[in-house]
This record gives structure tokens, sequence and C-alpha cells, in this order.
């Protein structure tokens, strides 16, 4: 519908040349605007359906619990008092939840990336024989859910006596997470032109050297990519958390938020919204200052995968 | 110089790592969870071999049923509103705002990166009533209606559960698929318009079928993702009421973890394994059909 609208005038601005400012110029961009409205409205209704709920929630937490029962829905605070996040951090262990969430997420990219650039360079760069089935074998785990694998993964880190510790979630992690980017490492060292790697060996360096001096560095903006989608999954995630939580005091931001909301979620909103509030900083300043690459990474790697 | 890129150390070294913990902690624990679905127990109790008793027990029991009726009706009906919205955010993107589409983008897309568990308890203060009631039964009081408790039907749950979902995942499909659209060439289009074809005639002619393989790349990534629900519904209201919408990941996951049924857990994931597998057979094999057609 908006598209019958708008088609025509788009083309009709190309048209009209700076010669002479016409007497009909006004009305003629005064109806194009207004044949625009549609789109215009559409968007701002699109932008009000986006926005709302999280400024609600942001506005929520500043707000004592006698603004939420006598105020309307959306209004600023009374006043912006932090009170809210000091009960959350105090009370309701957010502070240690968020130190093991950053704790857990940190070493799982590093390793997932790390790893998985280095296992990229051998199947790509490196040219013997079976690697594509190689690549086959590690692709093969995307399809994988992850409760496949809980139930072995449980037994075995208790076996091996690590469940008191974070690292069951780092392992975890780091596996969910290595077929992905190791597919996706191989196709970004696909694009780079041999001569690149070959014109090393000519130089004398070895292609493990190659690998540190040219290889790495090379990848640096696929890293960066490949390395934030995974900060979003591990932080964001769950179902591992959950299953490989055994003390409250290991618990991830996620974990605790979900322990919160028992807690709080009907008595008391101030603090849970300032919880989750501080769960999402981290994601709002990434996603700020690196929305475009964010945004390919994570588009990229649905297609791909 | 291929001696020098075929050098097995080399190979070994930057390899090894990943294969090996691929292989210990991923293709192992595939293979150890499919024995496991053929016994009963746990490793405290010890396991007893059942054949397909789990298997049987599976299509007999009635939460284990609905479990998965939970997750395939959410799954279809999430799906089908993802790729719809996004594809529409994405028509948007490309044909009317064009260039000034960046903003718009970034803004509908952040909700994606945002915690399942942030988002779901979000919604549940939404839909809130009593002492802290949200906004939504705010807006039914102001039209002069009564309060509705949201989270005590399964119908209502479900809705606040899709709605959701939509809301956090229509931006991604709308980048991914406006990826797909800028790929179509300018050309065909301006051809087809000079053709007389416009608005509504130019997108079913021309956009949808160009754009058809994206469109079932997202169809089956959307199905592979919501199949494997659990955080938003775990989170908007703990599986309930009653267990009336626990998708099938949570139903191991209680299954497993909290009644220590580690052969029966070990059982449903197989099964939603197999689940994903056929959803993803069946959108290939439809495709295939309708191009040979």
């Amino acid at each position: 519908m908006t598209l019958t609208h708008t088609e025509t005038p788009a083309y009709t601005v190309a048209t009209p040349t700076v010669r002479r400012p016409s007497p009909g110029r006004a009305r003629r961009s005064l109806v194009k605007a207004l044949r625009r409205l549609p789109v215009w409205i559409l968007v701002a209704v699109l932008m009000v359906v986006v926005l709302y709920p999280q400024v609600w929630m942001v506005l929520g937490s500043f707000k004592t619990q006698s603004e939420f029962l006598s105020n309307p829905a959306l209004s600023l605070p009374e006043t912006w008092n932090f009170d809210n996040y000091v009960t959350a951090l105090t009370n309701g262990n957010v502070a240690r939840n968020w130190l093991n969430s950053v704790l857990v997420t940190i070493p799982s990219v590093l390793l997932i990336v790390f790893i998985g650039v280095a296992a990229g360079y051998a199947l790509e760069v490196m040219i013997w024989k079976g690697r594509n089935g190689v690549l086959l074998y590690i692709l093969a785990g995307i399809m994988v859910p992850g409760q496949m694998i809980l139930v072995p993964l449980f037994i075995t880190y208790f076996r091996i006596g690590i469940t008191d510790t974070l690292w069951p979630l780092i392992i975890t992690y780091t596996v969910m997470g290595l077929p992905l980017t190791t597919f996706l490492m191989a196709t970004y060292f696909r694009s780079v032109p041999r001569e690149i790697f070959e014109a090393a060996t000519v130089d004398g360096s070895g292609p493990l050297r190659s690998f540190f001096v040219i290889g790495i560095p090379m990848m640096k903006n696929a890293i960066l990519t490949i390395g934030l989608v995974q900060f979003f999954s591990v932080w964001n995630d769950l179902l591992i958390a959950l299953t490989f939580t055994t003390r409250p005091d290991l618990a991830t931001i996620q974990v605790g938020l979900l322990s919160l909301s028992d807690e709080y979620g009907s008595t008391q909103y101030g603090p849970l919204f300032a919880a989750v509030s501080i769960n999402i900083v981290v994601l709002l300043i990434l996603f700020l200052t690196l929305n475009k690459k964010i945004m390919a990474g994570m588009s990229g790697g649905a297609l791909k995968g | 110089m291929n001696s020098i890129f075929g050098d097995r150390k080399t190979i070994f070294i930057l390899l090894a790592p990943a294969l090996v913990l691929y292989t210990l902690l991923k293709v192992v624990p595939v293979g150890w969870s499919l024995g496991l679905s053929f016994f009963e127990g746990n490793s405290l109790r010890g396991f007893e071999w059942v054949g397909l008793q789990n298997f049987a027990t599976f299509f007999t029991d009635p939460n284990a049923l609905q479990s998965m009726w939970v997750s395939v009706f959410f799954a279809i009906v999430a799906t089908i509103g993802q790729v719809a919205l996004g594809y529409g955010l994405a028509l948007l993107y490309v044909f009317v705002l064009r260039k000034g589409s960046t903003l718009v983008r970034t803004f509908v897309f952040f909700p994606t990166v945002l915690p399942t568990v942030a988002v779901a308890l979000l919604f549940r203060s939404f839909v809130a009533v009593g002492d802290n009631q949200g906004p939504v039964n705010d807006i039914i009081n102001f039209f002069g209606g009564q309060s509705v408790e949201v989270l005590a039907s399964t119908v209502g749950t479900m809705t606040t559960a899709i709605v959701m979902t939509l809301w956090s995942s229509m931006g991604f499909y709308a980048v991914l698929l406006y990826a797909g659209l800028l790929d179509i060439p300018e050309e065909v289009i301006e051809s087809a318009r000079l053709d007389g074809a416009n608005g509504l005639k130019l997108v079913r002619h021309i956009v949808v079928p160009l754009s058809l393989p994206i469109l079932l790349s997202s169809i089956i990534f959307s199905l592979n993702a919501t199949l494997k629900v659990f955080d938003s519904l775990l989170a908007l209201n703990g599986g309930g009421p009653g267990t009336s919408t626990a998708p099938m990941t949570l139903y191991m996951y209680r299954t497993a973890f909290e009644y220590a049924e580690y052969g029966y857990g070990s059982t449903i994931a197989v099964l939603l394994t197999a689940l994903c597998l056929v959803f993803t057979l069946a959108i290939f094999r439809s495709s295939r059909r309708k191009a040979e057609a």
C-alpha cells in the first residue's frame, strides 16, 4: 500500500532541475510531503513499538514503589534516585552475578575466537587431503541442540570434580561456539588471495609464523565480528548457565535475574528493573559503538549456518 | 610451495585444539546421549537397559506430547510471524526508506541483542495485574475494560510469548532479508517497472521470486531457533500455567535435572534433534519440488 504511494515521487525528484524556480514547486513539494505522510506515520508507530517498552523499563528502574502505583505508565520519575540499583546490587546478588557473567564470557569468547581462527587457517590456507571432510564434520555440529550434550557433560564435569567452579560454563560455551566460528573463519580465509601467504613463504616465513604474522592481523575485522556475535550468545545464554550452576554464587546474570524475578517479580518492580538495566548496559554500549559490525555479523552467521 | 602449506606439524598445532575439544565435548556426548536414550536411571542410581521403552513412554506420556505440541506450535507461529514481519520491514527499508533506512534499521535491530530473560521479564511486567499493573491493563482500563490476568491462561501466555519473540527478533530478520533484497539487480526492478509492474504486483511477481532463496534460509534458520525455544517461555511464566506452555526443551531440562531421569531426558533430547532435522528436510524438499515444477 505504501509502496504505490511513494514510488512516483521518488522518481520525479530527479527530473525537476534547478534552472528556474517555478511557482508550482512549493506546491509540488507539499504534495510530495503529504504523499510521504503514511510512511512517516508507519515509521513513527514502528519506533514507538520498539522503543516504548525499553524506555518504560529504564524509567521504572529509577522510580519508587509508590510512584509505580500512583503515576501513569509513561512519566518521568519524580527524582532520579538510584535506590533500586543499590537494593539490586546489595540484596539481590546482582553484583556477583554480573561479575560471574564477565568471568565466563571473556575467556569463552577469547577461546572460541582463537581456537576457531587457528582451525579455520588449518582447514583453508593449509593444503592437505581430507580437509573438506573435516570441515563438514565440524559443520555438522551447528545443527545439534544444546540439550543433546547436557546430560553427558553434566556427568563428566561431576566426575572430574569441577562443578564447584565456572569452568563447566567456559568449556561448554567454547565447544558450542566452535563449529560456527571455524566455518566462518574458513570462508573468510577463502576470500583472501593465496598469493599473500605464498609471498610470505618466499620471504622465508614458515606457515605457522605466517598464521601469527599475516593471518591473524588480516582477519582483525572478521575476528571482531565473530567475537561480538559469540559475546552476545554467551552473555545471553540461559540453558547452559542454568544446568551447570550448582551454587547461587556461581550464577550468571541471566540465572540471577530469573531467581530475582521470583523474589521481587510481583511485589516490587524497581529493583528488578534496575537489575535488568544493569544486565543490558554492557550490551547497549557495545551496540551503540559497533552496531554495523554486529548486524552484519549476526545476519552473516545465520545465513551461512 | 604446496609442501610448505602441507606441513603436518603446523596443521596439527592449529587444528588439534578445535578438533579435540569438538570431538570430546560435542561428538562423543551426542553419541552418549543417543546411547542413554535406551537406558533408564541416573549416574547415582545406576542405569538399566530398557531398549525402546523410553520412546514408547514418550508417545504415551501426556506431558511429553503436550511439550512437543507447544514447541511445534510456537515454532510454526513464530516463524511465520518473524519472517513475514521481517520481510515487510525489509521491503520498507529497500523500496520506501532507501538510503534513509540506516537509523530505523539500527533501532529496530537493537532488541535482538537483549537477553531473552530480560525481554521476558519486561513483557511479564508489561501485562501484569494487581499492585504493579502494567501498561497493557492500563490501556484496557482506560477504554473501560476490566483488567485481564493475561499470564493466568495458556492462550494469554502463548500470545505474550509470541508477541515478545516477534518484538525482539523482527529487526534481525529484517536485516537478514534486507541484505538479500539488496542483491536483486537494480536493472531487473527497473525494467519490470517500465513494463508497468508497480507496488504489490512488483513485489509479488518480481521481488518475492527473486528473493526466494534467502526467504527459504530465513525460514529454516527461524524454525531451528524457535523449535529450541527455552528461555522465553521459562522466564515469562515458568512454562505455566501448570505445564501448559512448557516446550520440549524445558520438559527435557526438568526431566533430566530436576527429576534426575537421565535416560528419559536423553530420549526427549534425541527426539527434539530429530524434530529439527525433519523440519529442515521438509522445507528443503518442498522447496526443491517447487523449483522443479
